[in-house]
């Protein structure tokens, strides 16, 4: 019986596994773009359902995999994601010459790797699922490779991201070699009965090795480059569900071990934070072109969310699952209409401000969209932005957290500066400048549903967040 | 229901106005305006019906809607109205009908994208006064920033090099959105307070009026609130944003800014920022009524070496904002009176300059003083109108303004003898800046002898209708005062009674 169970509650990291494959065999069979991203949609959606079926099972997890609050949350959280890359991606790689089928593949892969990240409780696991998620990245990343730029963001991700492997190994060396454990359980009860100094060696070298994926500053230094550089679908995907995934490994270590809580390692999280904001929003400031503006600007963001791990009890995992939520929603409906403005694929992604200016007279609601994206990445009400600051700075106002406070409200003033900037850019008179453009009637291509539909619920969530903030009290009371 | 309508209304006909755009130009113009004279309306029909006059000191509200919205926190859609709210309200559907109306000459772009942006800043006003659940009410505090920074963007106008109407824009919403955040930071700080008192959450304006607060925390908690109202008060220190923004705001901005986004920030104070904290703000009253009194005499000497028509008209607004400091923290009940008289004269007046000087530029093409002079009897009848406001502005008896001034004074003077002997100079700075800015405007040596296109029907009726209710407020104050005697003395009796009792306390061996 045990084993069924272990079975089971594998299974949407299987059927999201089985789908590649069937993927594969496709593609050797006979190339079909169309039906290539419908079965990995399809696949998506199944895995989203067992996940709905396994929270009503109620099976606790693999000694490997923990089935948790956090686990669910994290997992419908990357598969919805995943599913809006899907579309973007369909649309964005019609003008594409090249192979097209392989990116789902490799998408599917790096959703794989997310839904175990998610779910590990075991450093091994941690480990395998971290790259197995960053592998597929490299590849879409520079998966238009004979854009220079693609490939240069592909390239300098590897390197980045292989460097961030190496602390982070280290430092489970170090762990290991400590407490002879792996899995989280075990590592806790040996830091909590013998903290030395090289158990927090190992800690803060794995916190730096994730922090590279996380992009927090000091470890941001490729995030420009490569949101600039990566098509716009990849970036996606790279912005919202594989940062989700790390963000939840870390909050998961955090609640375990207590001992993050006190002493140094708190101290370091909190200037960490505190930079992290300042520092994104700052760089963000005079940006020319919004993919890079919005990767500064998800260093802030993610600034604002490590107030959940400084804090790491009360109401931080509830707030750490709705600033995500709102993160994950805001960023999908923002990138999704710069892959839809530069879609299908003609070279290098429009995303220089200059393409945007207008555009609300030439495409109102694609206009529309993203300003309600720009607005709920400011926080401004009415938006599900508003309610993850809200919590944010509740949070911090609880733990008495004065530094952080200051940090958030410093930010976001900083952010508004240039999230208003390209908010007016989109209604200014359009000057005679060529421009790249949506299609028409883009709002009935699926990725036009999908990011009006994301935007949508951006609002809807802004004005009754009540099902989402129940949602999460039960993530919450789920993860203990 | 009607409180809830009350704020529909202006999102609704917003929406309409935009789309409506497709069906003509005139169009949107025509929804936006039944929209504002429907908010007046139902307004007014609440004021003849429902009885403000509410006998005793205690708050009561005489209208009160509730449905629950966020329970994990204790939040709901609160809303009630009294006199205060019931005033204020009334006045922004008057202005709104006002600014509607102004700009149906001078905005020619966009027109229903434009008329969306200024329905919902009114709408979002009107949310601003009509909510009592703390978090409702900073929604619409930041809610209604949004619409005012496109209509300062987008149909603003540019000034010199370096003062575009964007980089206005920018920084008054920077200004307010950074305040509001501290205005959060203190509103949840009182409601953890409250929550580790009673073990609940909850933003209600009732449940939270009896917290109680070391005061460390609530001298804090205080300035968190004051700091937000007094950035968008303006109160001196934080007053950057309001020249640019008003100059580079178009007429309808102009008038919506300086009538009634301003007021928000008195009414917060009045509202929120006493009852919550009354000992912290008794002791902080002095602090704030001398920037009072530095802002009247700030705003008018700035005032007096203005070139720019409108931000000349902005620095008397801080001026008059002082004065507007100083009632509200000297917190007697005719200084509190006196305020709310001088809002809404305030707003009339300033707002009917703010009209006058966009009809002077739709016929000039400048608003540099400079360029002006002499245009009396080239104008029709603009010339008269201003010298009405201007003297209105300057609080010439028989104008609302003497009024609430005279109130204010009046009834500061028990509290604050000293504060109140300097702050009439600043009524000789009004004088003085009233004047330069009669005698550049309209008098002097004519530049051109040519008539310029005089006042049509519209803009007579609304400077006609405008001036009958700022001599009507002049002369005749106590339906006003009747309406809001209960608010104010409710505020007052909170504000004034807390040391009293402390005293009481400790002489019974409280604490």
């Amino acid at each position: 019986m045990q084993t069924f169970n272990d079975v089971f509650a594998l299974m949407p990291l299987m059927l999201v596994g089985a789908t590649a494959v069937a993927i594969m065999v496709g593609i050797a069979w006979r190339r079909q773009h169309g039906a290539t991203a419908i079965v990995t949609a399809v696949g998506l959606n199944l895995a989203l359902l067992s996940l709905g079926w396994l929270s009503l099972l109620g099976i606790p997890g693999t000694a490997y995999f923990v089935l948790d609050g956090l686990t669910y949350m994290a997992s419908v959280l990357i598969l919805v994601s995943a599913l809006a890359c899907v579309t973007l991606a369909h649309d964005y790689l019609g003008g594409y010459s090249g192979a097209r089928e392989e990116f789902y593949l490799l998408l599917l892969c790096a959703v794989g790797g997310g839904l175990a990240l998610s779910a590990s409780q075991h450093l091994a696991t941690l480990f395998f699922a971290l790259e197995l998620m960053s592998m597929p990245l490299y590849g879409m990343l520079a998966y238009t490779y004979r854009d220079q730029r693609s490939l240069e963001a592909g390239l300098k991700y590897l390197i980045l991201s292989a460097a961030g492997t190496a602390f982070l190994l280290f430092g489970m060396a170090l762990l290991y070699a400590q407490s002879g454990r792996l899995d989280f359980e075990g590592l806790v009860t040996s830091m909590t009965s013998r903290g030395s100094l090289w158990t927090l060696a190992g800690v803060g070298l794995i916190l730096v090795g994730l922090g590279f994926k996380l992009s927090i500053v000091p470890f941001h230094l490729w995030t420009p480059d490569v949101y600039e550089g990566g098509p716009g679908p990849a970036i996606t995907f790279l912005a919202t569900a594989s940062k989700v995934a790390v963000f939840v490994v870390i909050l998961r270590l955090i609640l375990a071990a207590p001992a993050f809580q006190s002493g140094a390692l708190e101290q370091v999280l909190v200037v960490l934070a505190f930079v992290s904001m300042l520092a994104g929003n700052l760089l963000a400031l005079l940006q020319s072109n919004l993919k890079r503006l919005l990767g500064y600007s998800s260093i802030a963001h993610f600034g604002y969310l490590m107030v959940a791990l400084v804090v790491g009890e009360g109401l931080a995992v509830e707030t750490a699952g709705v600033y995500l939520i709102s993160y994950l929603l805001t960023n999908l409906g923002a990138f999704g209409v710069v892959t839809l403005v530069s879609s299908p694929y003609k070279g290098e992604d429009a995303a220089a401000l200059h393409h945007y200016r207008g555009l609300f007279w030439r495409r109102p609601y694609l206009a529309a969209v993203l300003t309600v994206s720009l607005l709920s990445l400011a926080g401004i009400p009415f938006t599900v932005g508003f309610i993850g600051k809200f919590y944010v700075i509740a949070l911090g106002v609880e733990a008495a957290q004065w530094w952080l406070v200051v940090g958030v409200i410093l930010g976001s003033a900083i952010g508004l500066f240039y999230y208003l900037r390209v908010m007016v850019t989109l209604y200014l008179v359009e000057p005679g400048m060529r421009r790249r453009d949506a299609v028409d009637a883009w709002g009935w291509h699926p990725s036009g549903l999908v990011v009006v539909g994301v935007v949508m619920l951006v609002v809807v969530l802004g004005i009754y967040p009540t099902p989402m903030i129940d949602w999460m009290h039960w993530v919450a009371a789920a993860s203990r | 229901m009607t409180l809830l309508w009350l704020i529909l209304i202006p999102f609704i006909g917003g929406l309409l106005s935009w789309q409506a755009e497709r069906w003509g130009e005139q169009i949107p113009r025509w929804i936006a305006l039944l929209t504002m004279v429907l908010v007046m309306v139902l307004t007014l029909g609440l004021w003849w019906t429902r009885d403000f006059n509410l006998p005793g000191d205690t708050a009561t509200w005489a209208l009160e809607w509730q449905r629950a919205w966020i329970p994990r926190f204790g939040i709901s859609i609160h809303l009630a109205l009294d006199g205060l709210s019931l005033v204020l309200i009334a006045l922004t559907g008057f202005l709104g009908v006002l600014a509607v109306l102004c700009s149906w000459r001078e905005i020619n772009r966009r027109i229903g994208f434009f008329h969306l942006n200024l329905l919902w800043i009114l709408g979002g006003v009107v949310g601003v006064f009509l909510a009592i659940d703390l978090f409702l009410f900073f929604l619409f505090w930041e809610m209604m920033l949004v619409p005012m920074f496109f209509l300062i963007a987008l149909w603003g106008h540019s000034g010199s090099a370096g003062r575009t109407r964007i980089r206005a824009a920018i920084k008054f919403f920077i200004y307010t959105q950074a305040s509001g955040l501290m205005m959060l930071v203190a509103i949840l700080g009182l409601v953890f307070a409250h929550q580790a008192q009673t073990g609940s959450y909850s933003f209600s304006y009732e449940a939270l009026l009896g917290t109680e607060l070391s005061e460390p925390l609530a001298n804090i908690l205080m300035l968190g609130f004051f700091v937000a109202f007094a950035v968008k008060l303006p109160v001196v220190p934080f007053h950057g944003w309001l020249p640019d923004a008003h100059a580079q705001a178009p007429t309808a901005g102009s008038v919506d800014l300086a009538g009634i986004l301003l007021k928000t920030a008195a009414y917060g104070l009045l509202r929120f920022a006493l009852p919550f904290f009354p000992e912290a703000s008794q002791n902080f009253a002095p602090v704030a009524m001398a920037l009072g009194v530095v802002g009247v005499f700030y705003g008018a000497i700035l005032a007096c070496g203005q070139n720019d028509i409108k931000r000349l008209i902005a620095y008397t607004s801080i001026s008059h904002m002082g004065f507007v400091l100083i009632g509200i923290y000297a917190g007697t009940p005719l200084a509190l009176q006196g305020v709310i008289v001088l809002m809404v004269a305030h707003a009339f007046s300033a707002a009917a300059l703010f009209i006058l000087s966009g009809q002077l530029y739709e016929r000039l093409h400048t608003r540099d003083m400079r360029k002006m002079g002499g245009l009396w009897g080239r104008l029709g009848s603009l010339p008269a109108f201003s010298l009405c406001f201007v003297a209105a502005s300057l609080g010439l008896p028989g104008t609302a303004n003497f009024v609430g001034e005279f109130m204010v004074l009046f009834g500061s003077f028990p509290v604050a003898p000293v504060m109140v002997v300097i702050a009439c100079g600043g009524l000789v700075l009004a004088a003085v800046y009233s004047l330069f800015l009669m005698q550049r405007v309209h008098f002097g040596p004519p530049e051109d002898d040519s008539r310029l296109g005089g006042l049509d029907k519209r803009e007579f009726a609304m400077m006609l209708f405008t001036l009958a209710l700022v001599f009507w407020v002049g002369l005749y104050p106590q339906p006003l005062l009747d309406t809001t005697e209960s608010v104010t003395n409710a505020v007052s009796v909170v504000f004034n009674e807390t040391p009293s009792d402390r005293v009481a306390e400790l002489a019974g061996g409280g604490r």
